[in-house]
């Protein structure tokens, strides 16, 4: 079999690299790039290069941003006294398409994982401590993941912030909405009941054995 | 593709691509088995919950024609809320899973492993103390046939003065012949205790500075029968 000219075989490799793109999607999108017209493969390589030269960590929040700060914490609309605290950049945008929250985030570059050996000192955490006492914070939102890994950096980030005058919650965990309850697994439906919302009548005779998380 | 039962305890899990994760169990029926969970780290995903390390399944799983099968079903068979609320627990149960993850072979049955790790995980939740996981090591190494002599010392018949741990060797030395990491006598009673078949009295022992001896011990003897660290033990060593 002839192999390919050396340039199409290095970028048939590289394509190969990316996550989720297995040889044969490496080769089309190789073959298609050399097929389509040469401006339209110029813009591909000026966005690659443009992303990689612009974008960095935001020296505040350690989310993706294209200059010092990101265009969250340069925003003078947002509530500087409520921090929402995430795992991963995504998580930021994926928080931000909920429209609801209007304070600002620190994100932590991953999770508190025992198994694989990431521990806090690997996280931003210090740089978490150093905003609260610095900026005023009054409410940290732990949002990390609802798994093993988001439960212990919540645990852990509950033991570090005890702090007077700051509220540490954590994001609640329950049904997505249009769901089914009888497919919800128990673990979650145990939350969700345990996390409920008064809707009406007296709210301080809940019953002792059905306690609510307040 | 067989369609194949078991019950199982979670030991890791990696992610792969988008959605989806492998799992590693430790079953009652098949030892270590990997297995491709799909769509699990979806919000609606129906079983993702359940399949968290310390787990505790019944499985149902495709069996493929690769080294990885695929998750069908999964329930769970108790739910240890305590070990998913309480950071030292789940370090605790981190040790365990991680121990029990270098021992237990693909293709070894070994259902006595199982066992073992479920009450492991049981004690975890039930038992608030640190020497949880030390003495789950201690058995654990004993199971595995490298069990530490602690009755006498491991060259002559001394049972009072014993003074040494000596890992290697697989016991406890005595003053004359002492070898090994220096051990105080509460160490030795504890270490008696579990070893001895009392481990609730062992358990239920106020904790001091005779606990962490022990688990430094514990800690010790397994990463030498694994020969590498185990990483959940240090993570956060400068906590407490």
């Amino acid at each position: 079999m002839a192999d390919y000219a050396h340039s199409i075989q290095e970028l048939i490799d590289a394509f190969g690299r990316l996550p989720g793109i297995g040889p044969k999607s490496a080769q089309r999108i190789t073959f298609h790039l050399l097929k389509v017209d040469k401006v339209e493969s110029q813009r591909l390589v000026s966005a690659i290069a443009a992303a990689v030269e612009k974008v960095r960590f935001c020296s505040r929040c350690f989310n993706l941003a294209e200059s010092d700060l990101c265009s969250i914490c340069t925003d003078p609309q947002r509530d500087r006294h409520v921090l929402c605290v995430v795992e991963e950049p995504r998580d930021v945008v994926a928080i931000e398409r909920t429209r609801e929250f209007k304070g600002m985030y620190h994100v932590l570059g991953g999770a508190i994982d025992h198994l694989q050996g990431v521990g806090p000192d690997q996280l931003k955490i210090r740089e978490l401590l150093g905003r609260v006492s610095d900026e005023g914070v009054t409410e940290v939102i732990v949002c990390t993941n609802p798994n093993i890994e988001g439960e212990a950096t919540a645990l852990y980030l509950q033991r570090v912030l005890d702090v007077p005058g700051l509220t540490v919650s954590r994001i609640a965990s329950g049904l997505p909405v249009g769901g089914d309850l009888e497919y919800a697994d128990e673990l979650t439906l145990g939350r969700a009941i345990e996390g409920r919302r008064v809707i009406g009548g007296d709210s301080r005779a809940i019953a002792e054995d059905v306690p609510i998380h307040r | 593709m067989a369609l194949y039962r078991d019950v199982g305890v979670v030991l890791r899990t990696y992610k792969l691509g988008e959605a989806d994760r492998i799992i590693v169990f430790c079953t009652q029926g098949r030892g270590k088995v990997r297995a491709v969970a799909k769509g699990v780290r979806k919000t609606k995903s129906k079983f993702g919950s359940r399949l968290e390390p310390g787990s505790h399944v019944t499985l149902q799983l495709y069996e493929s024609r690769g080294d990885l099968d695929i998750v069908s079903q999964a329930d769970l068979v108790e739910a240890q809320s305590a070990l998913r609320d309480d950071l030292e627990r789940m370090g605790r149960a981190a040790a365990m899973l991680e121990a029990v993850d270098q021992i237990c072979q693909e293709g070894e049955v070994n259902p006595g492993l199982y066992d073992m790790l479920v009450g492991g995980l049981r004690a975890v939740a039930n038992w608030d103390t640190p020497l949880v996981a030390p003495a789950f090591f201690f058995k654990l190494l004993a199971a595995e046939g490298v069990g530490l002599h602690v009755e006498t010392c491991l060259v002559c018949d001394e049972v009072d003065d014993l003074v040494a741990l000596d890992v290697d060797g697989g016991g406890l030395r005595c003053r004359t012949h002492r070898e090994g990491i220096a051990v105080t006598p509460q160490a030795v009673t504890i270490l008696r205790l579990i070893l001895g078949g009392r481990l609730p009295n062992a358990l239920a022992l106020p904790v001091g500075p005779a606990t962490f001896e022990v688990d430094h011990l514990a800690s010790s003897a397994m990463e030498r029968h694994l020969d590498r660290r185990l990483r959940s033990l240090h993570l956060l060593d400068h906590q407490r």
